[in-house]
């Protein structure tokens, strides 16, 4: 390790001052995924099984996990149950005291691993549902595997672990948000994650097939506030609104090298799981630094750490502690300046890129770009 | 094992499986985690939840409690401990053995 000390830190005075304390890390354990989800979350030119890292070399990054303060490990893909040591992976980070999620799209798990899992010290599963009309689910998902999904959904409460709905809304399922609501009750989930598609790498590509209009996003959110309400105790929704038509940026992470940190299945960490669409940016890999040593002195993670980077109008504003700059990705990708202030902030002066992809909403449902390896 | 409605001082409180107590050495804290949050408690809360053990009564509970903070007036203790419990009982994060 005395090698790595000798390595240029990033890490200012200031932002050594206030120690961060990451809280969850998301293993992207494959790229590989029966699915081929348009809106897909993964980076645009996806890893081939061949470079994914080893068992030996995840278990050494939940470990030093551990010791910079990470409570939770996300185990996520591409579809993590495609690697064969999930079961020894989700064992060895439950051991050393780490919260364990599988996200898992359902389609490949059988009862069996599902009990292994449980005895490996997995802690609760999320289950991704594209509609509940199994034919347009199936069509986002370029594969027919709802009704096995649903059938997953029931065997992870049978073995007895607690279970989240993830449902990714858009134009084109958003009228079916309801059921979806109902569905998620029908099935014993305790959570639902209402998340509305946000427009980076393949969703970007897909924009106009799903940016809902203003009025169907109205529509959604009451749904969503009056199911809060009906299923109180019995049903927990979080509910992600496309940022679009916000009028303030998200607080994208929690703040960029803040709470959180995301492995690819190649080993390299990153601030978030669409970073590396920042095309300029370095990020170190677990094959050649720590976890610990990338979280504390990267150059990818003290970039747009805090807040001296921001430029104005984000410097001197009152929420600059709270939204910590909105989203950078999202900045680069539509300014194409990554320190941007994020046009979906009503104060950014880039607010009007906003407005040719807004203009489309509603008009028009072009093919699907499936996500697929180039 | 059902869900707590109202905690009641017979109750034997004992966190669900998807609920997990442990001390982070990171932040010198006791936490509880859960599914996509993290409690952070504060010394006090820490040393209740860790009595919380799915055998003991919250009677018993207090009980430790007044042995551990010697002169501390029991319906005070009884109290604050009720509230603390009750609010996490009330995010589904308590139940009743």
């Amino acid at each position: 390790m005395n090698e790595l000390k000798k390595v240029k830190s990033f890490s200012t005075q200031e932002k050594k001052s206030k120690t961060l304390i990451p809280y969850a890390m998301l293993c992207e354990l494959t790229h590989r995924c029966p699915l081929s989800c348009p809106y897909c979350s993964n980076p645009v030119e996806l890893e081939l099984k061949s470079n994914e890292i080893s068992t030996d070399l995840w278990k050494t990054a939940l470990s030093d996990g551990v010791n910079i303060g990470i409570l939770q490990a996300h185990f996520s893909g591409g579809e993590p149950t495609a690697r064969k040591d999930l079961e020894e992976l989700v064992n060895h980070a439950s051991k050393i005291g780490l919260y364990t999620n599988l996200i898992t799209s359902g389609v490949l798990i059988t009862e069996d691993r599902l009990k292994n899992l449980y005895n490996s010290g997995l802690d609760h599963v999320q289950v991704s549902i594209q509609d509940t009309d199994p034919n347009n689910s199936e069509k986002i998902a370029g594969f027919k595997g709802h009704k096995k999904k649903i059938e997953t959904c029931g065997l992870i409460r049978k073995v007895g672990l607690p279970l989240t709905v993830n449902a990714v809304m858009h134009r084109q399922n958003l009228h079916n948000l309801k059921n979806m609501i109902e569905l998620a009750v029908d099935l014993d989930a305790e959570r639902l994650e209402v998340a509305q598609v946000q427009y980076y790498g393949w969703a970007l590509k897909n924009q106009t097939a799903f940016l809902p209009t203003r009025e169907q996003l109205d529509i959604a959110t009451t749904i969503v506030e009056e199911a809060r309400i009906k299923y109180k105790g019995i049903l927990a929704i979080d509910y992600v609104v496309p940022d679009y038509y916000a009028k303030k940026p998200k607080s994208c992470m929690g703040g960029w090298g803040r709470q959180f940190l995301n492995i690819t299945p190649a080993g390299k960490v990153l601030p978030c799981h669409a970073a590396e669409s920042l095309n300029f940016l370095n990020f170190d890999n677990l094959k050649e630094k720590s976890l610990s040593w990338i979280w504390e002195h990267s150059e990818s993670f003290n970039r747009f750490r805090g807040t001296d980077w921001m430029p104005e109008p984000c410097r001197s504003c009152d929420r600059r502690e709270i939204d910590w700059g909105g989203c950078r990705c999202q900045a680069f990708a539509l300014t194409g300046n990554a320190d941007a202030t994020d046009p979906t902030c009503e104060f950014s002066p880039y607010r009007n890129v906003l407005e040719e992809p807004l203009s489309k909403a509603g008009s028009k449902n072009p093919d699907f770009i499936y996500r697929k390896y180039s | 094992m059902s869900k707590l409605i109202k905690l009641k001082i017979d109750d034997v409180p004992s966190l669900p499986r998807h609920a997990k107590l442990r001390f982070d050495h990171a932040r010198k804290k006791w936490i509880i985690n859960a599914p996509e949050r993290v409690f952070e408690l504060d010394d006090i809360a820490g040393e209740v939840m860790q009595l919380v053990n799915g055998k003991d009564s919250l009677n018993k509970i207090i009980d430790k409690l007044l042995i551990r903070f010697e002169g501390a007036p029991r319906e005070e203790v009884t109290n604050d401990v009720i509230i603390m419990l009750q609010s996490l009982a009330d995010k589904g994060f308590l139940i009743n053995e």
